[in-house]
């Protein structure tokens, strides 16, 4: 089982297609001035995706539906807490869906919180190299997930996309543990390789 | 503070994927907050997820943005003031404040053996794993005792050492099955450690199994 295509072509379907700027700059107009059309635009490039995501997570159309409009009402809310320099916008909006899920599909606390600056100084702008060096990373990281081998992809789409931890998909997939680990940490030093010479 | 020993890039992801049973989310997020390393990983491997996001083929939603819902909303606003440093107030890491209050001495101990004082921090799924503090005497041996799944602990306080080296406040020992350990605590600190072990079916064997030493039970 695969559960994601990844050798999609690059074809301007992804959320970059306006381009990564612009996306940041949606999330910037309505930390600035409560942009509702920015907010539209945000809304009609992550909805779909988020609920997909939520879908995956386990949830049904109508409580994926429901958590999509969270997200992205949690998005609007926090949109002054975005840093350009923590990331790309998708970074963070998946980052707000991830947290959403634990609290409302496993009802567990999040632990792990939202980056917001945390000990690092905010900064509203990113300098155009961040930019650049960004979008890069992006997809060089995408292009190194293409290329791993598919028992690989499986464990880490097991664990970002359908939220399994380290033992449930030992047992999902019949393996050992520490099998499961091992494949995370080769894909991890893939990924890692890919962008070492970036930062 | 001088962190030797970290999670495994293995248990890192899974925090990065948001998919950790919550007793280890718990440890990991007190390590993150003490250390710069592991959150500069962290944030390499946020890309991994983001990609795989980002190539989800996208569900249509069959209702509007929620524009009406915008204004009655209030926005968070950045706090004012200069950054707070990343952590640690005292030594209970930030994410455990709101479960352990901002000191380990107000902890209401439960005497568990000699030497050995236990305190057991509530879940919302227990039956997912188990989370509790240990503290053990300055010098006392924990028996040897050998694990059947996940096991996360860290320091808080003191140190303690065992074949695999000294750990300190900060460190983390990300066990992995099958691994027989006897750890003794520091001689003139003791130790007070974060403890997650995973729960699923085997979660009372399990547990017994952690606290059997301890108790002699
Ligand atoms: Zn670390």
């Amino acid at each position: 089982m695969i559960p994601i295509v990844l050798n999609a072509p690059p074809d301007g379907r992804g959320l970059n297609a306006p381009g990564p700027l612009s996306m940041a700059e949606f999330l910037q107009r309505i930390a600035e001035r409560g942009d509702v059309e920015a907010f539209r635009k945000l809304f009609q490039a992550y909805a779909p995706r988020v609920k997909a995501y939520m879908m995956r997570q386990g949830a049904d159309a109508n409580t994926a539906e429901e958590l999509a409009q969270e997200t992205l009402l949690t998005v609007w809310r926090k949109a002054g807490l975005y840093s350009g320099e923590k990331g790309s916008a998708t970074t963070w909006i998946f980052t707000i869906a991830r947290n959403l899920r634990i609290d409302r599909l496993r009802r567990e606390l999040t632990w792990v919180e939202l980056p917001d600056g945390h000990n690092e100084e905010a900064s509203s702008d990113a300098l155009p190299d961040e930019i650049l060096a960004e979008q890069e990373r992006k997809l060089r990281v995408q292009a190194a997930l293409a290329t791993l081998p598919p028992d690989q992809l499986e464990v880490v789409s097991l664990s970002y996309i359908e939220g399994l931890s380290h033992s449930e998909i030992a047992d999902r997939l019949g393996l050992p543990l520490g099998t499961v680990k091992s494949r995370m940490r080769l894909a991890y030093h893939k990924v890692r390789e890919s962008v070492e010479d970036l930062k | 503070m001088k962190i030797t020993h970290h999670p495994s890039d293995a248990s890192l992801m899974s925090c990065s994927a948001g998919s950790m049973p919550e007793a280890f989310a718990a440890v990991m997020a007190s390590h993150i907050a003490m250390c710069p390393c592991c959150r500069g990983t962290l944030s390499t491997m946020e890309h991994i997820g983001t990609a795989l996001f980002d190539q989800l083929p996208p569900t249509p939603v069959s209702r509007p943005a929620p524009v009406a819902a915008l204004r009655a909303m209030d926005a968070d606003v950045p706090s004012q003031g200069p950054a707070q440093e990343a952590g640690v107030l005292g030594d209970v890491p930030d994410p455990l404040v709101k479960v352990l209050g901002t000191s380990l001495d107000d902890v209401p101990w439960k005497r568990v053996g000699p030497g050995v004082w236990s305190h057991n921090i509530t879940l919302s799924d227990p039956s997912r794993g188990d989370l509790r503090l240990i503290k053990i005497a300055p010098g006392q041996v924990v028996p040897d005792h050998g694990h059947h799944g996940n096991e996360m602990t860290l320091v808080l306080r003191g140190a303690y050492s065992d074949a695999s080296g000294v750990y300190r406040a900060g460190d983390v020992a990300d066990l992995d099955e099958h691994i027989e350990h006897q750890p003794i605590a520091d001689p003139v600190e003791g130790c007070i450690c974060l403890i997650a072990v995973e729960g699923r079916l085997k979660f009372k064997s399990r547990v017994a199994r952690l606290v059997q030493p301890f108790t002699g039970f």
